[in-house]
């Protein structure tokens, strides 16, 4: 068993694409549940929408990549309209309904082979990068620092999304130290008392809805830039683990959910890199490698489990700032 | 998190599953070392080569049409599988080959369109097999009329919705009774079928022994579940939303379990393969479909006069309508809901080992894939009303496979996905529900 390159690929995970998309998946998350209460379970679909127009744009209509980055945040802007208008008037676990079987259509939607020529279907998309890469400033090579040593395109999609990560944390700060949103955080604790000062609660939510649904096709944009897009990565399951993310970090709170998902891959990069290699030297005699694998996921399952009985503000969160209250 | 009963039941269970994949895998494991060494003899079952593929009709796999693979001085066929996959081994991948697909051998009520291209010319590449692959495309369409297509596609989308409503019973049950959205009912419908699997196979019952005693095997699942994880937390006065998230965990944590038993694979249950009914004209049946349907109707009857009729029924009802004035009445509502997660457990089960049937097979995320359809079939019946459930599944079952008639099936749960949206936009209180549940 190798301890040092087990640690170095945990290391290496806290810079990868990957990570960075889940950060930005989980701020916006925060803005949907964290802040404004909504339950939404289709942070999957959101980030799919995101991936996938850009891919398609680049790849079908030849756009440069920041227009087609901003066709990926718009067409997240539509679907958070398509999703808010039957439920945000409705409970909230009707929104976690609507919002999860809405993420699975988008998926199908890709998935299917009926769009092949545009989607890729199962295949998923490749090739899209190149015009982002033509932008790269920085000079060719790989280099880098012990584990954080990448060719100079994996440092440009690095850096972008650093970028759009301070800039998303800044403005989420700023957005819920605003007027707007101490409206949000009221419509959390108390529709019915922000409705009665003359709020518009339906308008309010759908602001959040949107800004949350940018910010997550945001993440799965980043996502896409570093590797490519696969309808088998938009799966409900990738929804569960931005939200065990979140929770994880706290979720009404600013650096709650950056810390919560790199803190969530960093361990499961950890534990993926450490299970097998302890059944392979046997002290896991009952699990083969695959299943040690699996384990994994069971402890992810676990931890939300525990996590949400035990300690529902998370590592930052403050009991104060309830966020199951309904 | 489960009882010691039902721990113990687990362990025993890991070793006895960790037996058989054992067991199957140092078989394969024989079988690929003895594969080589018989490689010099000549017959066709060692040779290196293979021209493979699949006979598919408008998406669906066709069982049984020959394929004849013809080059050089080697002739070889093969007939196609259930799954419509064929495989006839080569000798040699220097020569080009012949695959033909033999009209006369495709199975009653599957044409080719016109100009179907029955034989195709294939060369070897760099690999030891090639794939070539016959779709038959809307052939389907030219011989079977769209009453009769729509007849034998609604027959199964009942199957089907009968089968959803076992499972959405429960669910429906526990909402209405806990006010929990159970993210985890899928897996209750996977431990069914697994349930049945394990004493099908592992413990060598026969299939109508184990099929009970796999919903027996679900029933306690259900009060271990209850009992371990669920009662607690009632008790602990933690919120429906934050019960919600713990039944996503539980729902996360149990299919990576599921799958440390049986792998990634499709595992089938004894007893699938049956005749269909003559006589039914366009309606092809099974004798394991009519048995599955005999089956769900026979224990949806059971559990509705058990649900109108008897006390135990009659104090759900009440707890579903309104807990705290159910148990100022005198009815505990701790024991009913304790009943009411048995109950659904062990309908999820049943529903479960009918689905592995209708697939068919077992897979470890085959509860997921539905639960979507269970939520959207309680939603459009109405939260939290058991017939409601009933009438929901059935729709969401017919729309199902009667809409693969306009749309391709690849996209066939869209529909009633689309559905769950649209009735929350119209009628959010669902078909049977009233307006006082949606708060």
């Amino acid at each position: 068993m190798d301890f040092l390159q087990i640690l170095n690929n945990t290391a290496a995970q806290i810079l990868s694409p990957v990570t960075l998309g889940f950060v930005l998946a989980a701020i916006g998350l925060s803005v949907h549940f964290g802040f404004a209460g909504l339950l939404n379970m289709g942070v999957a679909g959101f980030m799919a929408i995101g991936a996938y127009g850009f891919a398609i744009s680049t790849l079908t209509f030849g756009l440069p990549w920041p227009v087609a980055a901003l066709v990926g945040l718009v067409g997240a802007v539509l679907f958070s309209i398509v999703m808010g208008i039957p439920t945000l008037r409705l409970r909230g676990d009707y929104l976690a309904i609507v919002t999860i079987a809405a993420a699975e259509v988008v998926r199908l939607l890709f998935l299917t082979a009926t769009f092949r020529e545009t989607t890729g279907s199962a295949d998923g998309l490749v090739g899209f990068q190149a015009d982002f890469r033509a932008s790269n400033l920085l000079p060719p090579g790989r280099y880098g620092f012990g584990p954080w040593t990448y060719q100079s395109d994996q440092w440009w999609v690095i850096i972008i999304g650093i970028i759009t990560i301070a800039i998303v944390v800044t403005l989420v700060w700023l957005l819920m130290r605003s007027p707007w949103g101490r409206v949000i955080r009221g419509i959390r604790e108390d529709e019915d008392a922000v409705r009665s000062l003359g709020k518009n609660v339906f308008a309010f939510k759908m602001q959040a809805l949107i800004v949350g649904g940018v910010i997550i096709a945001a993440g799965g944009i980043v996502n896409a830039l570093g590797t490519n897009v696969n309808p088998n990565v938009y799966v409900t399951s990738q929804t569960f683990y931005v939200w065990t993310a979140l929770l994880l970090g706290g979720a009404a709170t600013i650096f709650g959910p950056v810390l919560g998902a790199v803190l969530f891959w960093v361990v499961r990069a950890f534990l993926s890199n450490l299970l097998p290699a302890l059944s392979k030297i046997g002290v896991l005699p009952f699990l083969t490698s695959e299943q040690s694998q699996m384990l994994v996921f069971v402890l992810v399952g676990v931890a939300l489990m525990v996590l949400v009985i035990f300690r529902p503000q998370g590592i930052l969160g403050s009991k104060k700032e309830l966020t199951f209250v309904r | 998190m489960t009882t010691t009963r039902s721990v113990r039941a687990h362990d025993r269970w890991r070793r006895a599953l960790v037996a058989l994949i054992a067991g199957v895998f140092s078989g394969a494991l024989l079988f690929g070392l003895a594969n080589p060494a018989a490689a010099d003899t000549k017959s066709p079952e060692t040779f290196p080569f293979a021209v493979q593929g699949n006979v598919r009709v408008a998406g669906d796999p066709v069982e049984g049409a020959t394929v004849v693979v013809t080059g050089g001085e080697y002739t070889g066929e093969a007939k196609t599988a259930a799954n419509g996959s064929w495989r006839v081994p080569v000798p040699t991948k220097d020569v080009p080959y012949t695959v033909e697909l033999v009209k006369d051998s495709l199975p009653s009520g599957v044409a080719a369109p016109e100009g179907f291209a029955f034989t195709q010319e294939v060369t070897f590449g760099p690999t030891s097999n090639v794939t070539r692959n016959f779709t038959l495309g809307a052939a389907e369409r030219t011989t079977t009329s769209f009453l009769d297509q729509f007849l034998s596609r609604a027959v199964n989308g009942l199957n089907f919705g009968l089968m959803l409503a076992l499972a959405a019973i429960g669910a429906s049950l526990v909402f209405g009774t806990t006010g929990l959205s159970n993210f985890a009912h899928g897996e209750m419908v996977t431990f069914g079928a697994l349930a049945a699997l394990f004493f099908s196979v592992a413990v060598n019952i026969p299939i109508w022994v184990a099929i009970p005693l796999a919903v027996v095997a679900s029933a306690l699942f259900g009060y271990g579940m209850d009992a371990g994880l669920w009662r607690p937390l009632r008790r602990k006065g933690i919120g429906t939303v934050q019960l919600m998230i713990v039944s996503i965990g539980l729902s996360l944590a149990l299919r990576y379990i599921f799958q440390m038993f049986v792998g990634g694979g499709t595992v089938n249950l004894p007893g699938r393969a049956t005749a269909n009914i003559p006589g039914l004209g366009p309606i092809s049946l099974s004798v394991t479909d009519v048995v599955s349907m005999a089956v769900s109707v026979v224990v949806i009857i059971a559990f509705a006069f058990w649900l109108m009729r008897t006390r135990i029924g009659r104090a759900t009802r009440a707890v579903s309508d309104n807990p705290s004035l159910a148990a100022a009445s005198g009815i505990d509502v701790d024991a009913v809901v304790r009943i009411v997660w048995v109950m659904a457990a062990a309908l999820a089960g049943l529903s479960g080992v009918l689905w592995a049937y209708f697939r068919p097979g077992i897979k470890w995320d085959m509860g997921t894939s539905i639960l979507l359809l269970v939520f959207a079939a309680i939603t459009l019946g109405g939260l939290g009303t058991a017939f409601g459930a009933l009438v929901g599944s059935i729709i969401v079952g017919l729309l199902v496979e009667v809409s693969t008639l306009w749309i391709p099936s690849d996209l066939k749960y869209v529909g009633a996905l689309v559905v769950l949206i649209v009735i929350l936009l119209f009628r959010p209180q669902g078909l049977l529900g009233r307006r006082e549940r949606i708060g």
